[in-house]
C-alpha cells in the first residue's frame, strides 16, 4: 500500500466512510483520465461531499506533506488528472450543485462538479446558455473546464473558459478559502482569474465558480463547403474573417476525417473532398440570412466544389454531429488513436498539413486532421495499435515532431487540452529557462509546498536539461541554417 | 519605430542591484491611475512601433510604447478595431499604458474586456530578465497565463515590451437610442435587453436618460430599433466618446471630490450614496462623484456584491481586498519583482 496507515486513519477520521476509497479494485477507475496511455493507481481516492470536507483533506495533506491531485470528470486529454502513487486523488464530482441561475445578472453560480452541458440545460428555460462547449461537454465539469481553460467549437466568437468565468472560490493547498471576483465584470488588483483559468490544478482547488450566461441566439445556421484542395479551404477561412464576419463556429476536416465521420454518422459529407469547412452563423434572423448569402458567394468564388446550407435544424445538427463525432469515428479506424492539440497561425495551415503528411509517411502512421479553423487550433489524430511492439513509442515521437512543427511556425504546443504530463517535455521547447523559472515562482506564490498536482504542466529546469531542451525563439530554431526533415 | 528592449532591460537590471524604485512612464496620459508613485522615471515610450499585423488572422503585435492612436489608425484602414474600445485619457496614450491600466470602454460587456483580447506579452520582470508569454494565436494554454496577468497590474509586475492582441472587424452600422428613465427603470431595462439576443454594444444611464447603442449589420440594427422603441440620438458617437474619455460634464470634479468606480452585479439596485452617479455596462460599472469617506463607499460596493475603486482624486484606501487575497497579491508581486522596484506606491 502506498499510503501510510496513519495517514489513512487520519483521513477516515475527517471523512465519511463512502468518501474514501483505497482498495485496488475501487482505485482502478481513477488510474487515468482521457489520456489513457498514462496510467497510475492513486495512493487513495477521496470523494468529498462538501467544501468543508475538501478543506479538511487539504489541511491534512498539507500538514502531512501528502501530494493532492484534483480531478473533475476525468475527461482531460493531457493527463492533468493522472494520479500520484503516494498521493490523494481528490475527486470533486460530488460537488455538483447548481447553486443559482441568476437571469437578472446574466450569470450562474455552480459547484465545480456541475457538468458543462447540465449548466446550459439549466439555463435554457431562462433563455440563456453557457458558451464554452468542449466536445466532452456531456461529461466534463466546470471545475475541470476552469483548470484546463477549455474551449470548444464556439470559442472563436464567444471565447474560452477564461472569457466566461467572472468569479471563483478556491481553496489553496494550505486550506485557505479565497474569493476572487463574483457577479461583477472585474475585480480590483491583479487578474487572478486569468491565472487560475488553465492552471491545471497547480494553484488551487476550485470549489465554486460564477460564470457568465449569454442569451440564446435567435437563429443559428450552418453552411458546409467542400474543397478539392486543403489550401483553398484554408484560404476560405481567412476570406470570411477578413470580410468582417465572425462565425459562431468554423471547423475544418481533412479527407481521412471526413470519411471516418461519414462512415460513422452518415451526415451527408462529400467523401471525395480533400477538405470540408463547416461555418456556423448565428444572430438575428435577417442578419444570418445575409451572412449565409455572403459566405456561400465567397466559398464559390474561391473554388468550393460544393456548398450546402442545412435545410432545417435537423440537418444542421447532423452536420455538427459528424464533426463532434470525429474523434470516436476516427477511433473506429484503428485500435488506438492519439489526439494532438497544436495551435498555429492560420495562414501557415497548408504548409503545416503538408509537413504532417510527410511526417505521417516517415513514421508510417496514418494521421487524420480535425481543425478549429477559425482560431487555428489543429487536432491531428494519429492512428496506431498499442499492441504492436514499438508503435506507441513511434506515435509519441511523431506527436512530438508535430508539436515542434507548431512551435516552428509561430504556434503553441497546446491550444485547449493542456500540458498535463503529456506535453511537459515540449514545454522545454516552447519556453526558455527564465520563463519556466517565472512560472515556478508564480506557482510558489499560491502553493509554496508544491504539493498540489506535482509533476504536471510546468517542467523543472532539471527535467528540461535531461530532455535536451531545444528552445525555439520567435519561431527560429537554434541553428536555422541546418535543414530539418 | 525603435527597438529599445535591451536599453530598458539594462535599466531595470541596474536598479535590481541597487534596489532604488523605478517609475515606468509611457505616454503619461494615465498618471492618475493607482495613485502617486515614487522613483526614477523610466521612459518606456521609446520602445515603440507595430511589429506585425495580419488582418486575416485578426492579430496585431506592437511594442508597448506605440501610440494607441497609431494602432487604431492602422486597424481602421483595414476595417478592424480593438474590441474593448479602450479609453485614451489623453492623446499621448500608448499601448503599454493602456494594457497596464487595463481599462475598457463602453463596449466591454458586449464584446469583451481588454484582457480578453490579450494573446501574448513580452515583459521585463523586476530582475531585469526579458520573458515571453502566450503568443499570436487565439488559443494557447501552454503555461500560466502571465500575459493576461499583466493587464491592469499597473506595471508592478514587469515593464511591458510587446503585446499581441486579437482584433475585431468594425461593425457596419451603429445607432444610438435614448429613453427618459429613472435609475431603477434603466437598470431593469438593461437587464431585460441583456436577456434577449439584441445587437447592443453599449448602454449608459446619465442625467436621467438611458442611452443604448446598437451595432451590427443594417438589417439587424433596423430590426432591433423597431422592437426597442426609443428616440434616435443624432451624433450618438459623440456621446459615447465623451463618456469613454470622461470629458462629459458629469466627470468634472470640484476640489475635495473624488471619482469612484463601482464594479458591481449589473442588476444591483441603485446605491444610496452621497454624490452624483451614472452607470455604464448595463449597470455593471457605476460612477460616483463624491467627497464621502472611502469606508462607506467600499462598504456599499461590498454590500452590493462588488468592489469600489478610487479612480480619480487623492485619498487613502483606493481599493479594498480581503486579507487573504491581499497577501496572495503581495506574494505574486514578490515572485515577479523580488526587490520591490517596479512602480512602487508613494506613502
Amino acid at each position: 500500500m502506498a499510503m501510510s496507515v496513519e495517514f489513512l486513519a487520519a483521513l477516515r477520521r475527517i471523512m465519511p466512510p463512502d468518501a474514501v476509497l483505497d482498495t485496488a479494485e475501487s482505485l482502478r477507475p481513477y488510474e487515468c483520465d482521457g489520456l489513457t496511455a498514462y496510467r497510475q493507481l492513486p495512493g487513495v481516492v477521496c470523494l468529498p461531499h462538501t467544501v468543508e470536507q475538501v478543506q479538511a483533506v487539504l489541511l491534512l495533506c498539507h500538514r502531512l506533506k501528502v501530494p493532492v491531485v484534483p480531478r473533475g470528470a476525468g475527461t482531460g486529454l493531457s493527463g492533468g488528472a493522472l494520479p500520484h502513487e503516494q498521493g490523494v486523488l481528490l475527486g470533486l464530482a460530488r460537488l455538483d450543485r447548481i447553486i443559482e441561475i441568476d437571469p437578472l445578472n446574466r450569470c450562474a453560480v455552480v459547484q465545480p462538479g456541475v457538468r458543462n452541458l447540465a449548466l446550459s440545460e439549466a439555463a435554457k428555460p431562462y433563455g440563456f446558455y453557457y458558451a464554452p462547449d468542449p466536445s466532452s461537454q456531456i461529461a466534463c465539469t466546470i471545475g475541470g473546464n476552469v483548470a484546463e481553460n477549455s474551449g470548444g467549437v464556439h470559442c472563436l466568437k464567444y471565447g474560452l473558459t477564461v472569457h466566461n468565468v467572472i468569479g471563483l472560490k478556491i481553496l489553496t493547498m494550505q486550506g485557505e478559502l479565497l474569493e476572487i471576483g463574483g457577479k461583477t465584470l472585474d475585480a480590483p488588483g491583479y487578474d487572478l482569474l486569468a491565472v487560475l483559468c488553465g492552471s491545471e490544478g497547480l494553484l488551487g482547488v476550485v470549489v465554486e465558480a460564477t460564470v457568465r450566461l449569454l442569451p440564446l441566439p435567435e437563429r443559428a445556421q450552418v453552411v458546409l463547403a467542400a474543397f478539392d484542395d486543403v489550401a483553398l479551404a484554408g484560404e476560405a477561412v481567412g476570406r470570411i474573417l477578413s470580410a468582417g464576419i465572425i462565425p459562431a463556429g468554423m471547423e475544418m476536416m481533412d479527407n481521412l476525417a471526413i470519411r471516418a465521420a461519414e462512415d460513422f454518422v452518415h451526415a451527408g459529407y462529400p467523401v471525395d473532398a480533400a477538405a470540408i469547412l463547416l461555418v456556423e452563423l448565428d444572430g438575428e434572423n435577417r442578419e444570418v440570412s445575409e451572412q449565409i448569402f455572403q459566405v456561400r458567394t465567397m466559398m464559390l468564388e474561391i473554388g468550393a466544389t460544393e456548398v450546402q446550407t442545412a435545410r432545417d435544424e435537423a440537418e444542421r445538427l447532423l452536420f455538427w454531429k459528424g464533426r463532434k463525432a470525429a474523434f470516436p469515428a476516427v477511433g473506429r479506424m484503428a485500435p488506438d488513436y492519439y489526439c494532438m492539440d497544436g495551435t498555429i497561425p492560420r495562414r501557415r495551415l497548408p504548409e503545416v498539413l503538408t509537413r504532417i503528411a510527410e511526417l505521417s509517411k516517415e513514421y508510417d502512421l496514418p494521421v487524420a486532421n480535425v481543425f478549429h479553423a477559425g482560431d487555428g487550433n489543429l487536432h491531428p489524430l494519429i492512428l496506431y495499435d498499442a499492441n504492436q511492439p514499438g508503435e506507441l513509442a513511434r506515435t509519441e515521437a511523431l506527436g512530438s515532431r508535430i508539436l515542434q512543427l507548431c512551435i516552428e511556425v509561430g504556434g503553441t504546443i497546446t491550444g485547449e487540452h493542456g500540458v498535463g504530463v503529456e506535453k511537459i517535455d515540449q514545454m522545454c521547447v516552447q519556453f526558455g529557462s527564465v520563463e519556466l523559472a517565472q512560472f515556478h515562482a508564480l506557482r510558489a506564490a499560491f502553493d509554496s509546498s508544491g504539493l498540489l498536482n506535482p509533476g504536471k504542466a510546468v517542467p523543472t529546469l532539471h527535467r528540461c536539461a535531461e530532455f535536451g531542451r531545444m528552445h525555439v525563439h520567435g519561431g527560429q530554431l537554434p541553428h536555422p541554417q541546418l535543414e530539418r526533415f | 519605430m525603435a527597438d529599445c528592449a535591451m536599453q530598458l532591460m539594462e535599466a531595470v537590471h541596474a536598479v535590481y542591484a541597487s534596489g532604488s524604485p523605478l517609475n515606468i512612464v509611457g505616454g503619461g496620459s494615465k498618471a492618475f491611475c493607482g495613485g502617486e508613485r515614487v522613483g526614477e522615471p523610466l521612459d518606456a515610450g521609446v520602445h515603440c512601433g507595430i511589429v506585425s499585423y495580419e488582418p486575416s488572422e485578426l492579430v496585431l503585435t506592437a511594442r508597448a510604447g506605440t501610440p494607441l492612436k497609431e494602432i487604431e489608425g492602422l486597424l481602421a484602414s483595414h476595417g478592424q478595431t480593438l474590441g474593448c474600445e479602450p479609453p485614451y485619457f489623453g492623446g499621448s496614450a500608448t499601448l503599454g499604458g493602456t494594457v497596464a491600466c487595463g481599462f475598457s470602454g463602453p463596449r466591454r460587456p458586449y464584446a469583451g474586456a481588454l484582457r480578453d483580447f490579450v494573446l501574448g506579452a513580452r515583459i521585463i520582470n523586476g530582475k531585469g530578465e526579458i520573458l515571453s508569454f502566450g503568443g499570436q494565436v487565439m488559443k494557447n494554454v501552454a503555461g500560466f497565463d502571465v500575459s493576461r496577468l499583466m493587464v491592469g497590474a499597473q506595471g508592478t509586475l514587469g515593464v511591458l515590451l510587446e503585446v499581441s492582441l486579437k482584433v475585431l472587424p468594425r461593425t457596419a452600422h451603429e445607432l444610438t437610442l435614448r429613453y427618459l428613465y429613472s435609475e431603477p427603470e434603466a437598470i431593469a431595462r438593461c437587464a431585460e435587453w441583456a436577456g434577449r439576443p439584441l445587437p447592443v454594444s453599449a448602454t449608459a444611464w446619465l442625467d436621467g436618460a438611458l442611452y443604448v447603442r446598437l451595432s451590427g449589420s443594417q438589417v439587424a440594427v433596423k430590426a432591433a430599433t423597431q422592437s426597442m422603441g426609443g428616440e434616435i440620438v443624432l451624433q450618438g458617437e459623440d456621446f459615447w466618446l465623451g463618456l469613454r474619455e470622461q470629458t462629459h460634464a458629469f466627470f468634472r470634479l470640484e476640489p475635495a471630490q473624488c471619482l469612484w468606480r463601482l464594479s458591481i452585479p449589473p442588476g444591483a439596485p441603485a446605491l444610496k450614496l452621497e454624490g452624483r452617479t451614472c452607470f455604464e455596462w448595463g449597470g455593471a460599472q457605476r460612477w460616483l462623484v463624491s467627497d464621502g469617506a472611502p469606508d462607506g463607499i467600499h462598504d456599499a460596493a461590498l454590500g452590493a456584491g462588488g468592489y469600489a475603486t478610487l479612480f480619480r482624486g487623492a485619498g487613502q484606501e483606493r481599493i479594498r481586498l480581503s486579507p487573504g487575497v491581499a497577501a496572495l497579491q503581495q506574494r505574486i508581486k514578490q515572485a515577479f519583482d523580488p526587490a520591490g522596484i517596479l512602480n512602487v506606491r508613494g506613502p
